[in-house]
């Protein structure tokens, strides 16, 4: 089975709408201002907001749970650690042996995972509502990255999707030849390696056949033109300013309650 | 860069004077002592044994063979007086493989790629898309995605993509090789079109002869020693008798005539069952949609069974899954105990080393199937693995019987197409096995090595091996005789002769 990376099913009429330039822009002023302090309050501003939004990705709750569940799980591991490690501080929640919750262990710990989640909402935001080509349209003309390294690197990302459908072929393959998966953690290990081996192979002479084809339609020139243009709309601003807002307001509301935590102070 | 003058690009004129180009780190010339040249408009197939050069010529034309550092280039080759790395956008490549050209997501911003690089206005970008699609029968929406394309289908999108350029010559490297019947004819008449009305240069490279011996109006045979054997009117070349049997030798498929086959078609209607298959449904993938349904057949010893159908049809989805390869979605695969000895009757239970004794599949791709850095090593895997007192006569005698001998000490991967293709059938004999697989095994293959596989399977045919081949060869099919499993619409119908 091939994965199509340059083709994923994407969510969000609205949103798909935008430029992906603006949408890169309200995400990492967003993820810096989360990442500037580590407490609760701007944490549970940035994922409040981010929940308001939800309805913008056009997609239900439980579909959204399906597509990022493996998030979910980190945040919750994160939580749960922090509860366990934490200064064990203020009043006794629980103790089983070497279980050991206090108060401000536990709000720790909350801190942690929602922060996780808050920094993570934004990346799957404008993942969900992107399309791979547009993104490569607006970052090589709005961002002016050059054009070698942008189309380069969506090329790439077709081949990555035609890795895993390789994967399974050589491994097909190797199994018909004798050499399958079974036997001991030695012949396992070795077997592993040798069809990654395979595969990094046939990644090779198939990118090198790709750059060919590309080369013949005259790639690599220096100056270049865009068939279908990067353009910003109203609704851009609107974007631009919601992620301004969103992360003034995390900021605001955790120095004004107090527990702003500035990493670099 | 301004655009090409006119309403038509100027067809190009091609010249070489001792042109010969060796890649960097071998040995020997790739190509070597070419002197050629090619009227502007002219539409020249060019043939030769494989190994003498034809890709290198063309990769040479279109200006892609690389640097120096890539290479050592010799004497002159020129588009219309400049070297072809200078005459960007003047010639279009399209090469074999459907699969490895595709470079973006959508049909449209794929044709438009090309006259980007060239750094065409907009409005000149989408009237170049219109016209290329239009001109090789793409009737598509431009936000298609290039996926979702048979292999027909992705060789015309290749052509317009390369038309977008508004090439005067365009370069085609064995373009059909991969196609089954009905992509083959999709594909040279779109070329013929585009021809009629863009006047440019032609220059092909295919095996087959007839496919395009119509359409073109000169044919060019390279020498494997350098030079040109031949030259002139396909009618001219194609008469004259020593111009023909020296294109047979060199593998060329001559039109009338078929490559000399050893052995008879095989007559026997098989002797006993030894895997049968009900209600079986086959897919490629655990949840994906399946393939082809209700499948009953039996595979019997000392028979052939071709199955065909058209590309995406299912045939390697089902061979894969009759040889125990992929799990059966519904219905069974059973082993009868004369074949499965100590293992089970479900040949996808298997582990591998009891699968190689007795299913052998030889896939599509012969790189995906090499193990090691030497031929002769690649040969010992398979009994290596089994165990047991395997006789070493067995594999020199292998290596005879498929001309491998002088190639021992060889990489696998610097094999040319045809040896790699015998090389890949001798790995799945060596141990043995009772049912031997084969996935488009003529596949771009010369006449040479198409007749030697006949030969070879006929043998083992008359010997008593039950050979399966997943093919779009028709000639191949009548060859081996026996059964045929046509895959269709979802369904399998089975025809006896």
């Amino acid at each position: 089975m091939s994965t199509d990376y340059l083709t994923p099913v994407l969510t969000g009429k609205t949103l798909l709408r935008a430029n992906p330039v603006s949408k890169l822009f309200a995400a990492t002023v967003i993820t810096l201002a989360l990442m500037a302090s580590i407490d609760w309050v701007s944490a549970a501003v940035v994922l409040t907001c981010e929940l308001v939004l939800m309805p913008l990705l056009g997609i239900s709750v439980l579909a959204l749970a399906r597509r990022i569940w493996p998030l979910l799980v980190a945040a919750l591991i994160g939580a749960y650690g922090t509860a366990l490690l934490a200064d064990k501080t203020g009043g006794v929640v629980l103790d089983v042996g070497p279980f050991l919750f206090t108060e401000d262990s536990v709000a720790s710990g909350i801190a942690v995972g929602l922060r996780g989640l808050a920094l993570a909402l934004p990346g799957i935001f404008v993942l969900l509502t992107t399309d791979p080509t547009d993104l490569a349209d607006a970052l090589a003309q709005k961002l002016h990255l050059p054009h070698r390294f942008v189309l380069g690197g969506l090329a790439s990302l077709r081949l990555a999707g035609l890795l895993v459908e390789q994967w399974e072929t050589l491994g097909l393959a190797r199994h018909a030849r004798g050499v399958g998966s079974g036997g001991s953690v030695g012949a396992r290990t070795r077997n592993l390696l040798g069809q990654s081996f395979g595969l990094i192979v046939q990644a090779i002479r198939r990118a090198t056949r790709l750059a060919t084809a590309m080369e013949a339609r005259g790639f690599g020139g220096g100056t270049r033109t865009w068939a279908r243009e990067s353009s910003f709309s109203a609704l851009d601003a609107v974007v631009a300013a919601v992620g301004l807002l969103i992360a003034a307001g995390a900021v605001t509301a955790a120095v004004l309650a107090g527990t702003w935590n500035f990493i670099l102070s | 860069m301004t655009p090409l003058g006119g309403p038509l690009p100027r067809a190009v004129q091609v010249s070489a004077r001792g042109w010969g180009w060796r890649h960097a780190g071998r040995r020997a010339f790739a190509a070597r002592h070419l002197d050629l040249e090619l009227t502007p408009g002219e539409r020249v197939l060019l043939l030769g044994a494989s190994g003498a050069g034809k890709s290198t010529v063309l990769h040479a034309l279109a200006g892609v063979l690389g640097s120096n550092d890539e290479g050592e280039q010799e004497g002159d080759l020129l588009l219309d007086g400049v070297p072809p790395a200078a005459a960007r956008g003047r010639a279009g490549l399209v090469l074999q493989d459907p699969e490895s050209q595709v470079v973006l997501a959508r049909v449209g911003d794929e044709v438009a790629f090309a006259a980007e690089n060239l750094a065409m206005p907009r409005d000149e970008i989408w009237r170049r898309v219109h016209r290329a699609l239009d001109d090789v029968g793409l009737d598509l929406p431009l936000d298609h995605p290039t996926t979702a394309l048979s292999g027909g289908q992705k060789q015309r999108l290749a052509l317009a993509s390369v038309l977008a350029m508004e090439p005067g010559l365009l370069l085609l490297d064995e373009p059909t090789a991969n196609l089954d019947p009905d992509g083959v004819l999709e594909v040279r008449d779109a070329v013929i079109r585009v021809l009629d009305r863009t006047r440019a240069t032609l220059v092909v490279v295919e095996h087959r002869v007839a496919v395009w011996a119509d359409v073109v109006d000169r044919l060019i045979v390279l020498d494997a020693d350098g030079g040109v054997l031949a030259d002139g009117a396909p009618g001219q070349v194609l008469v004259q008798e020593a111009t023909r049997s020296r294109l047979e030798q060199a593998g060329v498929w001559v039109p009338g005539r078929r490559p000399a086959v050893g052995g008879a078609v095989p007559t026997s209607a098989g002797g006993e069952v030894l895997l049968a298959a009900t209600g079986l449904d086959v897919a490629r993938t655990k949840r994906g949609p399946v393939a082809v349904a209700g499948l009953d057949l039996t595979v019997r010893a000392g028979q052939a069974l071709g199955i065909t159908g058209p590309n995406g049809a299912g045939k390697s989805t089902a061979a894969l899954t009759l040889g125990g390869l992929l799990r059966p979605r519904a219905g069974s695969v059973r082993a009868v105990p004369a074949l499965t000895g100590t293992a089970g009757d479900d040949p996808f239970r298997w582990r591998s080393t009891e699968l190689v004794q007795r299913i052998g599949t030889v896939f599509q791709e012969p790189e995906h199937q090499f193990l090691t850095a030497s031929v002769g090593e690649e040969l010992a895997v398979g009994p290596a693995r089994v165990g047991g007192a395997q006789a070493p006569g067995r594999i020199a005698e292998l290596a005879e019987r498929l001309r491998l001998t002088h190639l021992l000490q060889a990489n696998p991967f610097t094999l040319s197409g045809g040896e790699k293709r015998r090389l890949s059938v001798a790995t799945m004999l060596a141990t043995a096995p009772r049912i031997l697989i084969l996935d488009e095994p003529t596949f771009g293959q010369d006449a040479l090595t198409w007749a030697e596989l006949v030969t070879l399977l006929r043998e083992l045919v008359d010997d008593g091996v039950a050979v399966l081949s997943v093919t779009h060869d028709a000639e191949f099919i009548d060859a081996l005789g026996g059964a045929t499993l046509h895959v269709s619409g979802g369904a399998g119908t089975l025809v006896h002769r």
